[in-house]
């Protein structure tokens, strides 16, 4: 006792007592964050703005869309009106993209074909992704044997070459846009379920699905509300590679003569048709429908890079 | 490894067979006869011709006709060119196909490994920049673009090539380009970021300590591992290339088996059809195999993982 007051005294010698008063904290204030915290979406969105390719294939992509609403409504002529008196007409103030050997309008024919490209792309990634996310689910939050024969059945359907799959198939059931969508849908959905798949069995063995669990919450509500938000982020990234292998798929099979049929527009069958007009220096009617198809294209996958860099900052290089 | 050899051989056979089974049951499953078209001949003859290829008899003995038939490797005749036989058309279209997509294969390869290389040394300099945007340019152009493309500016415009046709070292240049730029590009990423990842490696560090020259720690270490990734995208690259070579085959008049292929789809002769399908299936299972075999000899770690993995 004697020698802690002596310590105590020795602390201040010669400074007042009064100084030492705590200081009066607000407690409040101390626990502001002055930083404004991001969650991962907003975080992972300035990460994207930043990403100049990336947002150039997105503005690219949303006049893509304004083209395919509005480019048939805005053109003076309609898609499959012919007129014989204007064939192969260079793109001029009347005909913006030129006319072709039936002297139907190319813009408004390539503004169509850009409705049919994204119908495509953006359907086929829909189905395969609730195919794939219900399918993956399944697998990875069951385990086990479970998931052992739906993952054989998967890479088995993984080993299949894709388009010669989809070419048997529309051989089968006929061309047309339906069927289409239907044969890409058939083995799409593999490379989404194997995602999600990975994913689940890694994230369901976390703390927080684990007190879920011991709340006794349902297993279909577990999957749709832990497990699931915490996959979008490849989820999103798989759909939009989703989408240009599709709208490929569509130009490929409707290039040589399996997808949409005539008088139908795409961009698949107006290369097709303008490939054969090569020789005669018709030059826009090949080069138009191909320069959307690569563009749309370019436009995805830059996208679909910059949104795995910005949603999987850990995998950037 | 043994045994896991037999397991994925197993697995190679019962692919194939499901392949076989379900093309041929969708095949057969198209309503009508191929005998029924306009210039229709009469009843009996139309009976001739379906007991002469045996489309009278029950599903399921067809079926079982066809598979002791593949068994020795007879894909049986074709329906709409009467006098061919479907090994005749693709013993004719192979070789020529092949070469295709063998040289298509050799050129992106080392072109996108090159190009890869390159990238991860100037990593985020110009070099890198300007050879991703080539790489992702490359994947966006569908190959029939490509092959327009070149037709257009290297036949036509300015005529160095041939437009069409395979007789000459240098009709082949231009289906070649188109046909490689795809897999190429997709080679150069994945070289390029497995490069960089590789080159973060401690093993790279120590390499550099010890002094060794720059050429000799990317050739002789960062590459033997960077390449492990290139390996396996291997078997999916062919399968890429494969369908391709139906429209570049098309595009080029290339008397190759995709040109016999989209024919008979065209024609809707449903042997050729079925025959040239469980062949391109069979070249692509056997790649894939292949590719996993190569792998697992390639890359020591593998065998220790695959147990716990599957």
């Amino acid at each position: 006792m004697e020698l802690r007051k002596q310590e105590e005294q020795n602390i201040s010698p010669g400074i007042p007592d009064e100084w030492f008063v705590p200081s009066v904290q607000n407690q409040a204030e101390a626990e502001a964050v002055v930083r404004p915290s991001l969650s991962y979406w907003k975080d992972s969105w300035y990460r994207l703005l930043k990403n100049k390719l990336a947002m150039a294939g997105m503005a690219f992509l949303i006049i893509l869309a304004l083209f395919a609403i509005f480019g048939p409504i805005i053109s003076p002529h309609s898609v499959e009106t012919q007129k014989l008196t204007s064939q192969n007409l260079p793109p001029s103030s009347e005909y913006w993209f030129g006319t072709d050997d039936l002297g139907r309008d190319v813009f408004t024919r390539t503004a169509y074909g850009a409705r049919i490209s994204l119908f495509v792309g953006l359907v086929a990634a829909l189905i395969d992704f609730i195919i794939g996310v219900v399918y993956g689910g399944i697998a990875g939050y069951k385990g086990g044997k479970i998931d052992n024969l739906m993952m054989r059945f998967v890479e088995i359907l993984y080993g299949l070459p894709y388009l010669l799959v989809v070419i048997l198939v529309m051989v089968v059931i006929g061309p047309g846009l339906t069927t289409i969508i239907l044969a890409l849908s058939i083995t799409g959905w593999v490379g989404m379920a194997r995602i999600v798949r990975g994913q689940v069995l890694q994230i369901k063995n976390y703390e927080f699905v684990l007190a879920s669990k011991t709340f006794g919450t349902k297993t279909g509500r577990i999957i749709r509300k832990n497990l699931l938000p915490n996959t979008m982020g490849p989820i999103i990234v798989q759909m939009t590679l989703t989408i240009p292998s599709a709208i490929f798929a569509e130009a490929f099979l409707s290039f040589i003569g399996l997808g949409i049929q005539a008088p139908h527009a795409s961009w698949g069958v107006m290369a097709n048709d303008g490939l054969s007009t090569i020789l005669s220096g018709y030059w826009w009617r090949l080069f138009f429908p191909t320069l959307f198809i690569s563009l749309t294209m370019f436009a995805f996958n830059v996208l679909g890079d910059g949104l795995q860099d910005a949603l999987d900052p850990k995998l950037r290089r | 490894m043994n045994t896991y050899f037999i397991k994925r051989f197993i697995a190679m056979i019962i692919t194939l067979w499901l392949i076989i089974t379900g093309t041929f049951f969708l095949m057969h499953s198209v309503p009508g006869s191929p005998f029924n078209e306009e210039r229709t001949t009469n009843e009996a003859i139309q009976k001739n011709l379906e007991a002469y290829y045996h489309l009278d008899e029950p599903l399921i003995v067809q079926y079982g006709n066809y598979l002791s038939s593949l068994l020795h490797l007879d894909l049986g005749p074709s329906i709409k060119k009467s006098s061919q036989t479907v090994n005749e058309m693709l013993g004719r279209g192979f070789p020529v196909s092949f070469e295709l997509g063998f040289y298509t294969l050799i050129l992106a390869v080392i072109s996108g490994i090159t190009l890869g290389i390159i990238a991860a040394l100037r990593h985020n300099g110009i070099i890198d920049y300007l050879s991703m945007s080539i790489a992702v340019l490359g994947i966006s152009i569908p190959n029939f673009v490509m092959a327009t493309f070149l037709i257009e500016q290297l036949a036509v415009n300015i005529p160095i090539f041939p437009v069409a046709t395979w007789s000459s070292p240098k009709h082949m240049v231009l289906p070649i380009l188109a046909l490689a730029t795809g897999p190429m590009a997709i080679i150069a990423r994945l070289t390029r970021s497995s490069m960089l990842e590789v080159l973060t490696q401690d093993y790279i560090r120590t390499a550099k300590a010890k002094g060794l020259s720059p050429v000799k720690i990317v050739f002789k270490h960062a590459l033997r591992n960077a390449l492990l990734p290139v390996v396996t995208v291997l078997g999916s690259l062919a399968a890429s290339i494969l369908t391709g070579t139906f429209v570049i085959e098309k595009i080029f008049a290339i008397p190759g088996m995709g040109k016999y292929f989209v024919d008979s789809i065209n024609n809707r002769d449903f042997p050729v059809i079925m025959g040239t399908t469980i062949f391109y299936s069979a070249i692509l299972i056997l790649m894939l195999f292949l590719v996993d075999l190569a792998y697992g000899v390639l890359d020591p770690r593998i065998k220790l993982h695959k147990k716990e993995a599957k």
